[in-house]
Formats: structure tokens, C-alpha cells, sequence
């Protein structure tokens, strides 16, 4: 199959652990042969080091936003991709990666200088506060299960 | 005379987020960024308060992919900290489950992050399974990665943020098929671990400098327990780990660096065989033959190598621990909360892991710290590069000093999102 005809992948990480990208790399274990055959990875630095975003067909999104910049970068995905997918549970609901959102005024007050000298939001958000979400898979980490039939019913849809 | 400014954005085939800022005046390094970009996400700060007993998982959250090794390493701060000591058989599926993560973690970082540069391919799916010896590496990696999941989820849980293992053992114990098994699936792989092995020892990389060593040298249990070698005739128990640090502020980066001394040292599995490969399982080491010989190095790229063979270990020593031991149900040790500071440090895939814990009467936690193997190498990294720089500047194009910059910052497998973790930091 050539590379125009697969489905064209992106994959991504913002604040998280990146345990989603870990369960992915082996969910590949047992998938890497039908997964090459019909993906065209764009963008996964994970997996590569020539990655493109201009026009993907689904987009897979772990983490939460944590900076304006990063805020930024999640709406270019979402306007170039068909599909978006909210990956893990930081993405989903924003924690453990937003845990500084339900500190103590105390607490604030001991991590605010860091905030300020990164450049961080005032608050962590998870990704259906910044764009719209297709299809959220949730879980600390996912369950591989539940990604595969999430990947599987993509998939399916794109080759009808 | 080169004057230039370097800067790569986002370094890929690594975990998590960093970049690289180099500037050059008339072939002079002025100055090397190894910026460590993740966002920190304030475990420590977020732990004050919480009970004792769900500290461990908390803080595995802190790195998908280290996420057995702070799981283990909390488990043995909090169990420092309350007095309790491990019965034999839970030791010993902590090590079956560190073994899993190394397995899987070293074969990440070796298949699909290095590899591609050895063959001159951007992604290991590129490799052509039409060429045998691009197959057989594809068909490798994936099946080596594949065990050590399949190890780690027999015995823990899961690979990723494991359920089993807890302060005073664990919830559930292998059975005997699965132990079956996951004996079958390490002995499968043993001969392309063997490869993988032949193809670091042969690879074409190299980059000398001479620097300090660091590693937890084992007593009983490789990776989990022994004293801190520093390579300087010193080995710390670990209770005084903490005191040999020097926490040193690099204003561009979200994580806290580290020296000894005022100097920089490299923590992995180089400096784990530079400081111990004596210790190594006796099959291991049969196999190996003349290879080890090849440690101690100062090579940077022979990291590579030293996983390659932590991973032989790793089957080898499970192999001999599945095969010799029965696992029964055992119950969970438990203590009454007290006040106490609790230490555990432990060999992670990528050098020597500190958690350390203070905690009240009534069992809540006050503060802690965590001191991550990339926070103490990134001083070293560094260095190197700031060396290779000056090595490369005369010759060499830009772009391909930026290649041969990642390769070696590759070879240290950092990971960047544990080294940005909250530490409590002041900046002047």
C-alpha cells in the first residue's frame, strides 16, 4: 500500500507521564505488521525524527495543556486533523497532570514563581477545555483493550 | 571561523520533551543548553498531606515508562519509613518485576530509538521486511518488548503504573502457567538478545571523554538494593545518598541537575558494568565471554551496550528465579504509623532513582523528595556535547553536528518527563 492510501496518523504529548505512549509502543508488539501496512505515522516524535503536520486523519492527544504555547499547538492539531482522540486520563480530565489546580492558596503560593518563569497557565487544562473532542479513551494508564477498539473503529470508518 | 547558533526545538526518539540551545563564536563553544522542557507537574508538593499508603502510586504517575521503578523505589521508602523489612518472596517478585521493566524499557530505547541510526533509517517501522536482517530486527525488537510486558503484567499487574506490588508486599502472585509460560517467552528471546548484543559491541558510534560513575552496587539483588558506588574507593549505604548530592540550578531548564564533589558524574547502565559487571547472572556472563572486557568504558555509546546486556541478565536471572521458586499467597506486612523519614533508593533503567519521605503520627505525609537519574545526568550530557562540539566545529557541517549531537544525547536515554517533576528549587 502506498503511503497515500493509509490512513495518516499523528501522535502527540503534552503535560502527562506519557504512559499512553509506553501502552501504545506495546500494543505495537502484537499489531506492528498490520499497523505498517495501513499507517502512515506523520507526526510521532515518539517514532520518529521527520515528522510532518499538514493533513492527518486521526490524531491521538495525551496530556493536558500546562502553557499558552502548547494551547496553541493543541488547536493546530485539531485543525488539521479529521478525527482527534483524547488519550489517557490527563488528557481526559486533566489530572494527575493538573494536580496544582486543586492546591491550597499555600501551596499556590510556593510553586507560583515557577509558573510565572515557564511561562505555565494559571490553570491546567484538559483538552475538551481547549478544542473539540471526537473520542476520548480514559484511564491512568488506558486500557490497551479499550485503545484497540477505538484504533479498530477508526479504522474501520476510514475504510469504508 | 565558525560562528553559529544551534538549536534544536524538540528532540525526538526520547521520552518526553527537550531541547538543545549551542552557540559558537570563531570555533569556540560559548555555550550548551540541554534544556529540559516538560512542564513540571509538583508531585512533591502535591504528596504533602496525603496518606502514606497511596504515596507509591502517586508518584509512579510521575513517568509513564519508569513508572515500576518509582512505584518500587516509594514502596521502599515507606517501608523504611514504618519499619517494615520485605519477606524473601516479595523481594524477589520486585526484582522479577524491575527485570520486566528493564526488559521492555532497554529494548524501547535500543530498537526504536537507536537503531535507526545504526541502519540510517528516521523510524524503526522503516526497516524493510524484504531485507533478512531488517525482518529479524523488526520481528526482535517487538518480541523482546513484548516478554518483558509479558513478564512485568504476570507478575505486577501491568507494565505501566503496575497494581500488585504495595507496602508490605503484593496483592496478587503469579501462577504456575503464567510462570510457564513467561519462562518459555525468555528463553524465546534470549537469541536476539544475543544479536542485539553483537550489533552494539560492532556499532560504529564512539565518543570518549573521562568521567565519575554512579550506581547502587548490588549485594543480593541487582538494581534493588547494595551501596552507592561512587567510584572513588566510597560505597554509601543509602541512607546517605541524599548527602552526596549537589543540587545545581540551570536557570533554562524545568528540572534540577546534579554534581558530586562540584563534579559531574554519569548514573545508567554504563556505569552499572563499569562499577559491577562481575556481578552479573553466571549465564550471562558465560555467554558474554570477552565482550565484558570491553568494561569499564568511557565510551558514551557503550550505554547501548551495557543495556543490551542488562537485558541478558534480566532474562537470564528471571529465568533462574521463575524456574527454582514456587510462589504462594502471602500476607501483606503491615506496621502502625509513626513518625519517621523514610529513604529507598534503586537502580531504574536509567540510573540510580532517591525517594525520600517524611511522614507524620498520623500516617500523613509531610514532605518529600525525589532525585531522578536524567536530573544527575544532565550536567555530564552537557559536557559531552560541549566537548563533541569543539571536536566536530572545524570539519563539520552544521546539520551533521546536530545528528551526532542527538545520537549521544540518545545514548543516555534521558527522561525528561521524570527529571520534571517538581523539585523545590529558588532561582537567584
Amino acid at each position: 500500500m502506498s503511503n497515500d492510501s493509509k490512513i495518516k496518523i499523528g501522535w502527540f504529548s503534552f503535560s502527562c507521564c506519557e504512559d499512553s505512549t509506553v501502552i501504545m509502543t506495546e500494543v505495537m508488539n502484537d499489531h506492528w505488521r498490520e499497523w505498517k501496512k495501513i499507517f502512515d505515522f506523520r507526526h510521532a516524535r515518539v517514532l520518529k525524527t521527520k515528522n510532518i503536520l499538514d493533513e492527518l486523519d486521526i490524531a491521538f492527544v495525551e496530556g493536558a495543556a500546562a502553557s499558552e504555547e502548547q494551547e496553541k499547538k493543541i488547536r493546530e492539531i485539531r485543525e488539521k486533523s479529521k478525527i482527534f482522540v483524547a488519550v489517557g486520563a490527563c488528557a481526559v480530565q486533566g489530572l494527575p497532570a493538573g494536580q496544582r489546580n486543586t492546591f491550597t492558596e499555600g501551596q499556590k503560593k510556593e510553586i507560583e514563581f515557577l509558573l510565572a518563569r515557564f511561562g505555565a497557565l494559571p490553570k491546567v487544562l484538559k483538552l475538551s477545555e481547549v478544542v473539540k473532542v471526537d473520542a476520548e479513551i480514559p484511564g491512568c494508564p488506558i486500557d490497551p483493550n479499550k485503545f484497540l477498539e477505538v484504533v479498530n473503529k477508526l479504522v474501520g470508518e476510514f475504510q469504508k | 571561523m565558525h560562528s553559529f547558533d544551534l538549536t534544536i526545538d524538540r528532540m525526538t526518539k526520547v521520552e518526553g520533551s527537550a531541547s538543545l540551545e549551542i552557540r559558537v563564536k570563531d570555533n569556540k563553544v560559548e555555550h550548551v543548553h540541554f534544556k529540559i522542557t516538560e512542564f513540571k507537574r509538583f508531585f512533591t508538593e502535591a504528596m504533602k498531606g496525603k496518606p502514606l499508603i497511596a504515596l507509591p502510586q502517586l508518584l509512579a504517575r510521575i513517568c509513564g515508562t519508569c513508572s515500576n521503578a518509582h512505584l518500587i523505589c516509594s514502596i521502599e521508602a515507606c517501608e523504611n519509613a514504618l519499619g517494615i523489612t520485605p519477606s524473601e518472596q516479595t523481594m524477589l517478585l520486585r526484582l522479577l518485576t524491575t527485570y520486566g521493566l528493564m526488559i521492555r524499557d532497554h529494548a524501547l530505547h535500543l530498537y526504536l530509538f537507536v537503531l535507526p541510526d545504526i541502519y540510517g533509517k528516521d523510524s524503526f517501522l522503516e526497516f524493510d521486511e524484504n531485507k533478512p536482517e531488517e525482518h529479524q530486527l523488526l520481528h526482535d525488537g517487538f518480541e523482546v518488548k513484548a516478554a518483558g510486558n509479558f513478564l512485568a503484567t504476570l507478575v505486577a499487574g501491568r507494565s505501566v503504573h503496575a497494581p500488585y506490588p504495595t507496602i508490605g508486599g503484593f496483592f496478587h502472585f503469579p501462577d504456575k502457567s503464567g510462570v510457564e509460560d513467561a519462562v518459555k517467552k525468555l528463553e524465546a528471546i534470549r537469541p536476539a538478545v544475543l544479536r542485539l548484543i553483537e550489533i552494539y559491541k560492532n556499532a560504529p558510534f564512539r565518543f570518549d571523554r573521562k568521567t565519575n560513575f554512579a550506581a547502587l552496587v548490588p549485594d543480593k539483588y541487582w538494581f534493588l538494593d547494595g551501596c552507592i558506588n561512587t567510584g572513588k574507593g566510597e560505597c554509601l549505604p543509602e541512607k546517605h545518598f541524599g548527602e552526596y548530592l549537589e543540587r545545581t540550578v540551570l536557570p533554562y531548564s524545568q528540572a534540577s541537575a546534579y554534581k558530586h564533589e562540584g563534579e559531574s558524574y554519569m548514573v545508567g547502565a554504563m556505569a552499572r558494568l563499569n562499577l559491577a559487571k562481575d556481578r552479573l547472572h553466571p549465564r550471562s556472563k558465560n555467554s558474554l565471554g570477552e565482550t565484558l572486557d570491553i568494561f569499564p568504558s568511557t565510551n558514551i555509546f557503550h550505554n547501548n551496550l551495557a543495556q543490551a546486556i542488562e537485558i541478558l541478565h534480566c532474562v537470564d536471572h528471571s529465568i533462574e528465579i521463575l524456574t527454582k521458586h514456587n510462589f504462594e499467597p502471602e500476607p501483606i506486612i503491615k506496621a502502625a504509623n509513626r513518625e519517621a523519614i523514610g529513604i529507598g533508593v534503586i537502580e531504574a533503567p536509567r540510573g540510580t532513582l532517591y525517594h525520600k519521605v517524611s511522614v507524620g503520627a498520623d500516617g500523613l505525609i509531610k514532605e518529600g523528595e525525589v532525585v531522578v537519574p536524567t536530573g544527575q545526568n544532565q550536567i555530564n550530557i552537557e559536557e559531552d556535547i560541549w566537548r563533541m562540539v569543539e571536536e566536530l566545529i572545524a570539519e563539520t557541517p552544521k546539520d551533521k553536528i546536530a545528528f551526532e549531537i542527538e545520537k549521544l544525547i540518545r545514548a543516555y536515554d534521558p527522561c525528561m518527563s521524570c527529571a520534571s517533576h517538581f523539585l523545590k528549587v529558588r532561582w537567584s
